[in-house]
């Protein structure tokens, strides 16, 4: 014990010592962080910003020579070559985004609901199904999707992309909502239930407003899911039901393509997630222990 | 460290996993029984119609044996068999410790670090394709951003990225970690908060600071969420479809392919579907033992850190 007390001064003093030199390494870093999250990003600017289609925008420019939002106005006018259908594939996109996150959350929280809460089952049942789930990734199991869409009638249509998704977004949401599950106290269960409450309303009333966070972080991930992929979208889907993805993909080696509107849709089709990511961001913050719900 | 797990299960965050419901939860019967049942129902449909029917058709397709020796045969098979564990190996260890350091960074107190954390997630809220296809855009040849950078700051020519088996796997291993990086760190960024400040403060007073109590303090307590998360991410990345085949598109000539670009070639290209998934099947004997290690370790107790 006294040596304990003995080196707390000491450490103390260390410190002191260098706190201008911890400064200055983060605000380094800080800098360093900064260029690597926005160099990509920059460039995207740098190519959309580009008044004129063509080779022009790859020489080596460090700065639009004269920067434009022509290129915006093309996109949402449509008339740019190969995005004459943008708003279309937009709402594709939109669509499977958004029922993915639906449906994601809906049957995540059921089955986690059912399986923490009401105590049907073990719930190494339900974590082993979905760990199951990741065992041949999603990318290895493309041709046989495409086999069963063929068998299930549900080719070239959107809902075998939103399938596809679904299935692999709902065990990492299972995992996290046990996960957050496991922090709510069962008192609060045991109190309904004093007052008369069945499963549904158990579930309803109880279980998802205190899930609030967990569902908030479900939400954006199976968004993203959806809008970052690009190999079943490319696959199950025909000229007919293009999205905004497999159209940017599939010219990603065409240095005719107008990059420069290309560039401009792709700034366009980023907004959407970042605007969830800023509605929910209250919800995702609760989600950080700092604010979770004290047993 | 069991003694530090246990300092943190008393700890008032963490769920005190015993305290398990009354004992008339434990057996469902009637009604309730037949509402779980029924909540439990569509996640089973899924994974009966989208997980179990697949898998077993691409086991089925890809149970032919001479499949699998004319795999063998193909050189540029054996190469993307080594591509894909040094991506794997590369993206997914440099960017979970990285993701764990920088978790450590962000959780200090100031009001630019947490403006800078809504920059740093930028790159995990952005759509992957196009993301990836700016990174294939600024490394393309000394017309893109990075050689142009390189010439304008250092006044040296950058190299010519996708001619270069070892530049252009870099680019996907560093594209690949851009990417997935902040969400790695969000991760850990919300379990250290879990770590209730007692435990720092009592290791500040045993002398613990800096490096000694990250390696001490910080990294036993994260150690089984940082084991389970490698395992998730190992299994992703083996999987990972987007970042190879839109930055390095397989350049120069295929030898930069990984299993699942690999795959669809075979697949779509060569109109060969047999053979593609006898490619990616070919990877369950390092699929399989992660996935029992991850069950094991999400059993052993409630899912806590």
């Amino acid at each position: 014990m006294t040596i304990a007390l003995g080196s707390a001064p000491r450490a103390r003093r260390r410190y002191q010592l260098r706190p201008a030199l911890v400064e200055a390494g983060s605000v380094m870093l800080g800098i360093a962080l900064l260029i690597w999250s926005l160099l990509p990003i920059y460039n995207l600017f740098l190519i959309a910003l580009d008044p004129e289609e063509g080779e022009i925008e790859f020489t080596g420019n460090l700065w639009p020579p004269e920067p434009s939002l022509d290129s915006f106005w093309d996109v949402v006018t449509q008339e740019a070559r190969y995005l004459e259908n943008f708003w279309h594939q937009f709402g594709n996109s939109l669509f499977i985004g958004l029922l993915t996150m639906v449906l994601t959350v809906l049957i995540g929280s059921l089955a986690s609901f059912a399986v923490s809460r009401m105590r049907l089952g073990k719930s190494s049942l339900l974590t082993n199904a979905a760990v199951l789930t990741y065992t041949i990734p999603a990318a290895f199991l493309i041709v046989p999707y495409y086999r069963i869409m063929h068998v299930y009638g549900l080719l070239d249509t959107l809902w075998a992309v939103i399938a596809a998704q679904v299935t692999f977004a709902t065990p990492f949401a299972i995992l996290i909502m046990l996960l957050y599950a496991s922090l709510i106290p069962f008192e609060l269960d045991d109190a309904a239930r004093v007052d008369g409450a069945s499963a549904v309303q158990l579930y309803l009333r109880v279980y998802l407003p205190l899930m609030t966070p967990a569902l908030a972080v479900v939400a954006i991930y199976a968004l993203l899911l959806a809008w970052n992929e690009y190999l079943y979208q490319a696959v199950l889907l025909s000229t007919r039901n293009m999205t905004v993805a497999v159209t940017h993909g599939q010219l990603f080696v065409d240095t005719d393509a107008p990059w420069n509107a290309m560039m401009a849709a792709a700034i366009i089709y980023v907004l959407p997630p970042i605007a969830l990511l800023f509605a929910l961001r209250r919800y995702v913050i609760a989600a950080l222990p700092a604010g979770e719900v004290k047993g | 460290m069991g003694g530090m797990q246990q300092v943190l299960a008393a700890g008032p965050r963490v769920p005190a996993s015993g305290s398990r419901g009354p004992v008339w939860r434990r057996h469902l019967h009637g009604s309730e029984l037949a509402w779980a049942i029924a909540f439990v129902a569509p996640y089973a449909a899924v994974f009966c119609a989208f997980v179990l029917y697949p898998v077993g058709y691409a086991l089925w397709m890809a149970a032919r044996p001479s499949l699998y020796a004319e795999l063998i045969a193909d050189p540029i098979y054996l190469r993307t068999v080594v591509n894909t564990l040094l991506f794997v190996c590369l993206a997914v260890n440099l960017k979970m410790f990285l993701a764990l350091l920088l978790s450590g960074f962000f959780l200090r107190r100031r009001w630019w670090i947490k403006a800078l954390l809504v920059v740093y997630i930028l790159p995990w809220a952005l759509a992957a394709v196009q993301s990836f296809i700016s990174f294939h855009w600024m490394l393309i040849n000394e017309q893109g951003l990075i050689d142009g950078l390189l010439s304008a700051l250092l006044g040296i020519d950058g190299p010519i990225w996708f001619n270069y088996r070892s530049l252009a796997l870099g680019s996907n291993v560093i594209a690949y970690i851009w990417k997935w990086m902040p969400f790695w760190t969000l991760i850990f960024l919300a379990a250290r908060l879990t770590i209730s400040r007692d435990i720092y403060d009592a290791a500040e007073v045993d002398g613990a600071t800096g490096i000694r109590r990250f390696a001490h303090v910080t990294f036993p307590l994260l150690a089984r969420l940082y084991l389970i998360c490698t395992l998730l991410s190992t299994l992703w990345t083996l999987g990972d479809f987007t970042t190879v085949y839109l930055v390095s598109g397989g350049a120069p000539v295929s030898s930069t392919e990984v299993l699942a670009t690999l795959g669809f070639r075979y697949a779509f290209d060569l109109a060969n579907p047999e053979l593609g998934i006898a490619a990616v099947i070919s990877a369950l004997p390092l699929l399989i033992p992660i996935t029992i290690v991850l069950m094991r370790k999400l059993q052993t107790s409630e899912l806590q850190l």
